[in-house]
């Protein structure tokens, strides 16, 4: 039995299915890629996971340590470890990198805050005090956010395209806060298309129009998603955005 | 209360035992302290309910270390009429921060009438902080008057943050000549039945003036919070921006009014303003770090108003 357990679980919006009786196992302490192509519901099934409003109404199950967390609310399946890092993480006027961090940190210090930071390769001295708004480049929020869920060491994370807006200099200190997320004890998802992010995880699961198409190491998936998944022009139906309406 | 807590309310007590920082310290209409440094004259004169309040800057002076003034009630009930004349003189630079504190009001009326006039390239910084009781039964009417010469700078920033505001009027009125700079913000919280009004109108007259109006309001139970920023440019090349964003919740009510007006065609003048509850994403990204949705919101609320 893993970490956290789907079961049959399906999503429906607007009378569109989007996640069609997914059966997944996530292994504890283990990292995983979610792969597929763009509108196969990888990002769906991370919104669904941590409950996010409009991605509630679901059918199956989501068991996380022995428990359901179908009633949960985002807060309640939090504090219970479960967390997520968005595609393009959300911007605060005024509100500083030290606070937002601090606000998810399990040691309520500055030094707490100072080390995450420095984690994922800022200085804290320049960028403690700053906004997380717009005078932040998206790779730089992408890093805040990664520091605030290494701050925070949560049992589950997953991690939304977590390159995404990342230069190449850059990536190298997203996979090192992925490992050192692993070495926490956490169990991690990578929603990815990308084979460079596909390659950090263990296991991967692959996912096309809301359905489990495959499943195992990356040695298995990774063959496949490259020759079949990549170059494949079909259309995932249904046609749903993400949650930013990308 | 004595006047002693309350300047330790505001963090005061330690920046007014140093004799090289300038000071005034207002209790209803009594002068409780004062310290000046060489360049600054402040004259006051006590007045029935309140206190006349000179200022001035000398010609070339720039005031080294941040001015303090608190204006506070330690009563209950009282009316507070602080009238003001600053006089920031040619080349002369001076930062203030004021605070105006009413930690026991039930029935508090606090009136400030300033006229300001900072001097061809002037420098002149306004920060003003209130901190209120949570009765809610004070009234706070702010009106000021600014006259910029050329090359001046004017910087201001109102905020209510902490308590109840009761209700706020504010209305401010800039005029910067050539070359000047304006910055007025604004930044309240308003909850209960709060009333805030603030009106904000920079005329930008001289060519190459330039003006940001910026109000930041949040308001939630049942308060009610009405922006009206007007910004005027009448001078080639001046640039103003109006930005007004308001954050309801609960049965809160906000409404924003930017009027921009150009009347050269080499002026620019933009505005953007935003009302509504917070943006779900913030509030789930910090749920999904386990903090309650109060506790999400009141951070973003901190943050907007920061």
């Amino acid at each position: 039995m893993g970490i956290l357990e789907l079961k049959n679980l399906s999503l429906t919006i607007n009378g569109r299915r989007i996640l069609n009786n997914l059966d997944m196992n996530f292994h504890e302490g283990h990292v995983h890629a979610v792969v597929g192509p763009n509108g196969a519901g990888k990002s769906t099934l991370a919104y669904t996971i941590m409950g996010l409003e409009g991605y509630r109404n679901i059918e199956g199950d989501i068991i996380f340590e022995g428990k359901s967390v179908k009633g949960m609310g985002i807060a309640e399946r939090a504090k219970r470890g479960i967390t997520l890092g968005w595609q393009e993480p959300a911007r605060y006027e005024g509100l500083t990198v030290k606070k937002f961090i601090m606000a998810s940190s399990r040691e309520k210090s500055t030094d707490a805050v100072a080390g995450a930071l420095k984690k994922v390769g800022l200085n804290p001295d320049e960028y403690m005090n700053r906004a997380v708004d717009k005078t932040l480049s998206g790779g730089e929020r992408k890093k805040v956010e990664l520091a605030s869920i290494l701050a925070m060491k949560p049992k589950f994370v997953m991690l939304d395209e977590p390159d995404s807006g990342i230069d190449i200099a850059s990536l190298e200190k997203i996979f090192d806060g992925i490992r050192l997320l692993k070495s926490y004890g956490s169990t991690i998802i990578l929603i990815t298309h990308s084979l460079a992010v596909m390659k950090q995880a263990e296991h991967a699961f692959l996912m096309c129009g809301g359905k489990l198409i495959e499943k195992g190491s990356i040695d298995k998936i990774e063959p496949y998603f490259e020759k079949e998944c990549l170059p494949c022009e079909h259309k995932n139906l249904p046609d749903m955005g993400d949650k930013d309406g990308n | 209360m004595e006047i002693d807590d309350l300047l330790k309310l505001a963090d005061e007590d330690e920046a007014l035992k140093d004799k090289e920082t300038a000071h005034l310290t207002i209790n209803l209409n009594k002068v409780v302290s004062k310290n000046i440094v060489p360049g600054l004259h402040i004259d006051t004169e006590e007045i029935e309910n309140g206190v006349n309040v000179k200022v001035i800057v000398d010609e070339g002076v720039v005031i080294e270390k941040k001015v303090h003034m608190c204006f506070g009630v330690t009563h209950e009930k009282a009316l507070q009429e602080i009238i003001m004349n600053i006089d920031v003189r040619k080349n002369a630079g001076i930062e203030v921060l004021s605070h105006c504190i009413f930690p026991k009001a039930t029935d508090v009326k606090h009136i400030m009438d300033a006229k300001i006039k900072v001097g061809e390239g002037a420098s002149y910084t306004y920060e003003e902080k209130h901190i209120h009781s949570m009765e809610g039964g004070i009234e706070v009417y702010p009106k000021t008057i600014v006259e910029l010469d050329k090359k001046a700078r004017f910087k201001t920033t109102f905020e209510l943050i902490k308590g109840r505001v009761g209700k706020l009027d504010i209305d401010y009125e800039i005029t910067g000549k050539e070359g000047s700079v304006m910055e007025m913000t604004s930044k309240v919280s308003g909850r209960g039945d709060d009333v805030i009004k603030i009106r904000e109108a920079g005329n930008l007259i001289g060519e190459k003036a330039r003006g940001v109006l910026t109000s930041r309001v949040a308001v939630r139970d049942n308060a009610k919070a009405e922006v009206y920023n007007v910004m005027v440019a009448t001078a080639p090349y001046a640039r103003g921006h109006v930005d007004c964003k308001e954050i309801i919740q609960d049965n809160g009510v906000a409404r924003a009014i930017p009027i921009v007006e150009v009347k050269h065609p080499k002026a620019h003048v933009t505005h953007e303003a935003a009302i509504g509850s917070v943006d779900t994403k913030q509030l789930e990204t910090l749920m999904a770090r386990g903090l309650d949705e109060e506790e999400a919101v009141d951070l973003i609320v901190e943050g907007l108003l920061s």
